[in-house]
């Protein structure tokens, strides 16, 4: 590997990275300001101007507080839980392609950390082992209540995780890779995989709901019965931990319902505008991040207007409703795939 | 480059393997297994099955573990509550252990060496060779497991029906 | 026995396919919320901006002087006679020669506490007073750590003698006056 390569990727790292952060950040913010729209209030407007400055208040108030750590609880796998949940969050971003590329000094750059030919697959199971944060985390607090949420949230995750890789078979079959950045490019303009494959994408996206614990499914720290779930005995910068993790998790799983269903950094006319190669390039980032901050306030969208599931409808959903329907789909994509197999066929002889 | 790799990872998933075994609570050893299958799944990158380690992580890692550690941390064990062993049991855990051993020892004993190919295909592991090899030369194999894996879940769906009156 | 025709009847019918999927009670769910997005929000931001007090509000009470600055309270007792919730206790005095430009009559009290944890804000001692002494007005009583704090003294109730620190009473001096 050449320098410049080297330092486009270190440079590249260190922007996907701060990014994610700085978005997660301010994800929290704008869900409070989000919810408070949808409820005919203002929301934060105290810390400078428009409340811009509350996250960083938010922080140094988690930083400043004080770190309790339960007498009975296993010390090690207590710090371990946020840890996990964290390392996670921020381990996906890695195989999501933020862009097409950059041509520098007749060099091309590719904008995206490292395009692994499994791209979906590694998804998978980053998002499995992030069931491990929560679960290390609930039992290690020595607390009924946590051991409750830890508890819904591993087997939540573990029942929907089932349903969305289903659901991105019939995808995969479409598309016949798995590498994430060659799903993206297999729709250019507006040929996105959401026009021909709508009921993969209400899956998936119900799916990534579950999985980030968000409301409807947010069981696993269920206020009005758990308490605070898995994290109700954390405090301080670690309770911080988890809350980031979930916004972190927010931003990536929007980013990656852009690129698998909504053509990611593809947009209808880009191409035909008669831009330099960069400039087109960095428009299609800035649209790819505008359709992700789409999802991530249709995730708060939700939040605010339905109540939260109980937890035998979520079984019910997730096994008897999500699972079957999945299969269905891929049956039906199987079928469509082999006819136009076989036209093409007949057509070509 | 690889080989530090290996060595590393060697190490680690040995290290981890013993204290699957010492380790004193149920949980942590649960979770240093855990980890042996992360550092099994580095060596399979090694050897250029990408596929192969991602399907590890994702099936064994992450859903039979979690099942796993979820039993553990319901039951709740620790040393204090475990029973007693009888010399009986551990003299027959000690003899088993050991024949397995012996086997093992003579298996590898009998392969004529490790027969590593000069410079290893690194398109062997991927998605598609692996689908072409799967469908075409094991097809007949690869289906029976699929049978296999339909009757346990029918076992699975009976034991959880509930009984008609 | 029905009392009103308001009652509705629960019907427990099958639910139809559109209603067993779900989906378009959440898309009409998640359309109400959007419009609440762009309505009129009702927050008011308390410090800079203050909603406005009707003229009858009853707050922070207040002890009057006269023209003069002089106390018009004569510890007759009608208001600790008045008040439902016995919040109020004085100790009358006698005016000393020499003390006519502080108290207005010849009787003063000498002690009037309130104890604002007990006061309900009802307003009977102002209209009890002969004397248009004692005036609720629109101000917010203020918080505390401690319960002594919520006793009330005269240093708290009576108003300050300077003519500009006077305490504005006219809308409920008019109304008292009416009855």
């Amino acid at each position: 590997m050449e320098t410049a390569d080297l330092i486009f990727k270190i440079v590249f790292v260190l922007g996907v990275f701060g990014v994610s952060l700085v978005i997660a950040m301010y994800s929290t913010y704008a869900e409070r300001k989000v919810a408070a729209f949808f409820q005919d209030r203002i929301g934060p407007n105290r810390a400078g101007p428009f409340g811009l400055l509350q996250p960083l208040a938010d922080g140094v108030k988690m930083f400043m507080k004080e770190e309790i750590i339960p007498t009975h609880a296993d010390k090690a796998l207590f710090i371990l839980g946020p840890s996990i949940a964290m390392l996670t969050a921020c381990m996906t971003s890695v195989v999501i392609p933020w862009g097409s590329s950059l041509i520098i000094n007749g060099k091309e750059y590719v904008m995206q950390i490292t395009d692994v030919n499994i791209g979906i697959l590694y998804v998978f199971g980053v998002v499995s082992i992030g069931v491990y944060g929560i679960m290390i985390g609930g039992w290690a607090s020595n607390n009924k209540f946590s051991l409750l949420g830890a508890l819904r949230a591993s087997s939540q995750m573990i029942s929907y995780e089932l349903a969305m890789g289903m659901s991105i078979i019939a995808l995969v079959m479409m598309t016949g890779t798995l590498s994430i950045r060659e799903i993206v490019e297999s729709q250019p303009g507006a040929h996105w995989n959401v026009f021909v494959q709508p009921l993969g994408f209400l899956l998936f996206l119900i799916c990534a709901f579950a999985e980030t614990n968000r409301t409807p499914f947010d069981l696993p720290e269920c206020e009005t019965e758990l308490v605070g779930g898995y994290h109700t005995e954390y405090s301080s910068m670690k309770l911080g931990f988890y809350l980031f993790a979930e916004y972190i998790n927010m931003f990536i799983s929007s980013a990656i319902i852009v690129c698998l269903y909504f053509g990611g950094y593809n947009f209808p006319f880009l191409n035909s505008l008669g831009l330099s190669h960069n400039l087109t390039a960095i428009l299609g980032t800035v649209l790819m991040f505008g359709k992700i901050f789409f999802f991530i306030f249709f995730f708060m969208w939700v939040r605010w207007t339905i109540p939260r599931f109980r937890y035998d409808q979520l079984m019910r959903l997730g096994w008897k409703i999500l699972i079957p329907l999945a299969v269905l789909n891929i049956v039906i994509t199987a079928v469509v795939l082999l006819f136009k197999y076989d036209l093409w066929n007949t057509s070509i002889n | 480059m690889s080989k530090i790799a290996f060595f590393v990872l060697a190490f680690l998933s040995i290290f981890s393997a013993m204290m699957v075994v010492f380790s004193r609570k149920p949980v942590h050893s649960v979770l240093s297994l855990i980890f042996c299958f992360f550092t099994i799944a580095g060596h399979y990158i090694l050897l250029n099955a990408q596929f192969l380690a991602a399907v590890h992580i994702i099936v064994y890692a992450g859903a039979i573990m979690v099942l796993f550690l979820f039993v553990i941390m319901l039951l709740n064990l620790n040393a204090e509550s475990e029973p007693h062993k009888t010399s009986a049991g551990k003299i027959a855990a000690v003899v088993s252990g050991g024949l397995l051993l012996l086997v093992l020892v003579s298996v590898l004993k009998s392969t004529d060496g490790l027969q590593l190919s000069a410079a290893p295909d690194s398109q062997v592991g991927m998605v598609k060779n692996l689908g072409m090899v799967l469908y075409d030369k094991y097809m007949l194999p690869f289906e029976v497991s699929a049978l296999l894996f339909l009757t346990a879940m029918i076992g699975a769906t009976m034991i959880g029906k509930k009984e008609l009156d | 026995m029905q009392l009103t025709n308001r009652s509705k009847v629960v019907v427990r019918k099958e639910m139809s396919l559109a209603e067993r999927l779900y989906l378009p009670a959440i898309l009409g769910g998640l359309f109400i919320t959007f419009k609440h997005f762009f309505r009129k929000k009702t927050t008011i931001s308390y410090p800079e901006v203050q909603r406005q007090f009707t003229p009858v509000y009853r707050g922070h009470h207040v002890l009057k002087r006269d023209e003069q600055g002089r106390e018009n309270c004569t510890a007759c007792g009608l208001c600790a006679v008045a008040c439902p919730a016995e919040a109020i206790t004085m100790t009358a005095a006698e005016r000393k020669p020499g003390e006519e430009k502080m108290y207005r009559e010849e009787k003063y009290a000498s002690v009037y506490e309130i104890n604002m944890l007990r006061c309900i804000f009802c307003g009977l001692c102002e209209e009890a007073c002969p004397k248009e002494a004692i005036f609720l007005t629109d101000k917010i009583v203020h918080s505390g750590y401690e319960r002594q704090g919520f006793i009330f003294g005269k240093d708290k109730l009576v108003e300050p003698v300077e003519a500009d620190k006077r305490v504005d009473i006219s809308g409920r001096l008019k109304a008292h006056r009416k009855n």
